[in-house]
């Protein structure tokens, strides 16, 4: 198996669930067997200002930190901030932005974070079944419906841009 | 729980699981970024943590858990290790019979600090072991080593880790649960733990003879990895700097050190002699290179602009290459700034508005000092906003002098500022001086910890409540108020308009929970009515 480092980084404002989105991509990695690394600068990010996390799966991990220029995946909550870090991502990286799912089609709005792992998820080798899992516990039970109804409104969205 | 487990957890979560494991019997601290959830997640495990009312105490409380026999745990920022300080260096100097560890976790690049310093030096400062962890695995199993160090050789040790080894989440696979050798138990030991001069002049040789032992055994000790690679290029690292190095340079021989006090200089004598070039790569200040190269060892350091912020792999890559090229700036982010609602904008915009000089202090609130507002002076550490406050009403002409207030929160009160208000009373300003203390009931900048004021303990549990309104009286304060800020009243206006014209000593306490708490404050309230309804009856 060839140590294919996977990077990820999600950006956005505090209280967008930018550190709990990574928290599931990390445990969904982990599940599925892979190493992980999670990383994140959360001081201040209660208090609505620029809050990023990493996270890096494959076979071996060395820094937490992606480096800039090399994300494979960039997921950006608050459409305005894309600016401030496109600059993460690699020539050929791909971007996910809220416009990859329309927010009127979100049983709760607030699950924006979740309906963007579901268009990532549509990119990784990762099993459905390990994202559910990691949704599952990283959320109170009362949530699981919503998120998984994100989740899929935002995988759904890449498969369709896939065939198109 | 399997020893194969593989568990994703942060720095902070692997120090707390492995004290718990330990059977560590207290731990206390102070919240500060990126240390907090150490204690938390203890506190959750269901180990004995509490928050005091500053690191000092902090670390003087545990300090006689491990006289008493116990494992204890001291955790804090790296400003919180200045405040520990004076315990620090001479609990060095009585040593411990059970085991205490202070976890200093420094925050290079300042993600929430007012500084960066770099607390390695406290251990060579106060002559205490330290260990560096470079990630979560090595946070459980440092924790576990450092008690096990501290019991066996009788001196605290010195856990440092930074923000990304706090803060990122790697994958952990404890061992089984290992309580300590013995139960706690007092024996006296006048001479070894009364540091009068007479006794602390035999101490001092005895922490120097127990150092030079330490030193000797970290030569061959299990610490300090050897990853064996080209002999063209060495590098001498620790802490998370390990991670970046190994990915900016994988074919590099790298010696990574784990106990970076006292150094293992005869080990990293011979590194240095098998390879070409040795690099050594740091974060933060150069403290093993100067260690190194004061022992007549040559390697090479980091240039001196890599000094400043957090290290990466792209910043490693620069430092191997020796370029001294300016570095590509980020765009800038979004600031944080004061919540919509916080009652703190009223309070600043009065400041802003009566053109004040602000003494201000360390929390959400330092934000005032950001536009809007705009309305701070100064902010050095906890606490100093009284004491600043003063020195400014002393020495400036009386029309400014006048302007002067103090802005201080009320864990940061609790913390640093007590003496600070019994300084305003001793030595009172010839006009005067006004004291604001923003009581939001909770310390709100690290993620709402319970404090002494809030009457609460770490996991929420009502205990006796630090009244402020009542110690400012007490120390002599005539003038206290207490005024909620809210939209559409003046009161708090009229109130501070009120003091600084009096040209007394005044304390205004303006009282409101933060709005992020509310509901959490409801919840708990309830629960305490219910409990004490069920012992009326």
């Amino acid at each position: 198996m060839p140590n294919e480092l996977t990077n990820i980084v999600v950006a956005g404002l505090g209280g967008q669930g930018i550190l709990s989105a990574t928290d599931i991509v990390a445990e969904a990695a982990l599940r599925a067997g892979h190493e992980v690394k999670k990383s994140e600068i959360k001081g201040m990010s209660q208090r609505g200002g620029s809050v990023t996390s990493d996270v890096r799966f494959g076979r071996q991990v060395l820094s937490p930190m992606v480096p800039a220029g090399e994300a494979d995946y960039l997921l950006v909550l608050a459409a305005d901030q894309v600016p401030a870090y496109r600059h993460l991502l690699r020539l050929g990286g791909t971007l996910l932005t809220p416009e990859a799912v329309d927010p009127n089609q979100l049983a709760n709005r607030k699950a924006l974070n979740v309906a963007l792992l579901g268009c990532l998820s549509a990119h990784l080798n990762i099993a459905a079944e390990h994202w559910l899992a990691a949704l599952r516990a990283n959320f109170p039970e009362s949530f699981f419906d919503a998120n998984r109804q994100a989740f899929e409104l935002g995988r759904q969205s890449q498969q369709k841009t896939a065939t198109t | 729980m399997s020893e194969s487990e593989r568990r994703l957890l942060s720095g902070d979560e692997a120090i707390a699981l492995a004290a718990y494991h330990a059977g560590v019997a207290l731990g206390a601290g102070y919240p500060g970024t990126p240390s907090t959830e150490i204690l938390e997640y203890f506190s959750e495990l269901g180990g004995p943590a509490r928050w005091s009312p500053n690191e000092k105490v902090a670390l003087e409380v545990a300090l006689g858990a491990a006289f008493g026999g116990a494992r204890a745990l001291a955790t804090m920022k790296h400003v919180g290790l200045n405040v520990a300080a004076d315990p620090l260096f001479t609990a060095a100097y009585t040593g411990v019979v059970g085991a205490l560890v202070v976890v200093s976790a420094d925050d290079p690049g300042m993600a929430s600090s007012q500084n960066e310093q770099d607390n390695r030096h406290y251990a060579r400062a106060a002559g205490v072991p330290m260990l560096e962890p470079s990630d979560s695995q090595e946070a459980y199993d440092f924790t576990l080593a450092a008690l096990e160090l501290s019991e066996r050789w009788g001196l605290p040790v010195l856990l440092r880790a930074t923000t990304r080894v706090c803060h990122s989440k790697t994958i952990v696979r404890p061992g089984p649960p290992r309580g300590p050798a013995k139960p706690p138990h007092f024996e006296h030991n006048i001479r070894g733990r009364v540091m009068i001069p007479a006794n602390a002049r035999p101490a001092h040789r005895r922490l120097r003879q127990k150092l030079a032992e330490i030193q000797a055994w970290n030569e061959t000790s299990s610490f300090n990895r050897l990853t064996p690679g080209s002999p063209s290029l060495g590098i001498i690292t620790s802490g998370i700097s390990f991670a970046h190095a190994r990915e900016a340079a994988p074919d590099a021989s790298v010696l990574k050190l784990e106990m970076t006090y006292p150094l293992p200089l005869g080990k990293i004598a011979q590194f240095v002699r098998s390879v070409q070039r040795c690099v050594v790569i740091e974060e933060g200040d150069p403290y093993l290179v100067d260690s190194i190269r004061a022992a007549g060892l040559a390697v090479e350091g980091k240039p001196e602009m890599y000094r400043f912020g957090e290290l990466d792999v792209a910043r490693v890559r620069r430092i191997l290459q020796r370029d001294t090229s300016p570095e590509p700036a980020p765009p800038p982010g979004k600031p944080p700034q004061l919540c919509e609602g916080c009652q703190y904008r009223q309070v600043f915009e009065c400041l802003r508005k009566k053109d004040c000089i602000v003494a201000g202090d360390i929390g959400c609130y330092t934000l005032g000092v950001l536009p809007p507002f705009e309305a701070m002076d100064s902010c050095v550490c906890m606490g100093a906003s009284v004491g600043v406050g003063l020195g400014l009403r002393h020495v400036l002409p009386p029309a400014e002098a006048r302007r002067v207030v103090s802005v201080i929160g009320d864990s940061t009160f609790v913390h640093g500022g007590i003496t600070g208000l019994v300084e305003m009373v001793y030595n009172p300003p010839p006009t005067g001086h006004v004291l604001i203390i923003l009581d939001n009931l909770t310390t709100a900048m690290t993620g709402h910890q319970e404090h002494p004021a809030t009457g609460r303990k770490l996991n929420h549990e009502p205990t006796t409540r630090l009244v402020l309104e009542d110690l400012a009286r007490a120390v002599g304060v005539k003038r206290v108020h207490v005024v909620e800020p809210r939209a559409g009243s003046s009161e708090f206006e009229q109130v501070l308009e009120e003091c600084l014209a009096s040209g007394e000593l005044a304390v205004i306490i303006a009282r409101r929970p933060c709005l992020l708490i509310v509901k959490r404050l409801r919840e708990l309230e309830r629960c305490e009515t219910e409990q004490k309804s069920s012992h009326a009856q």
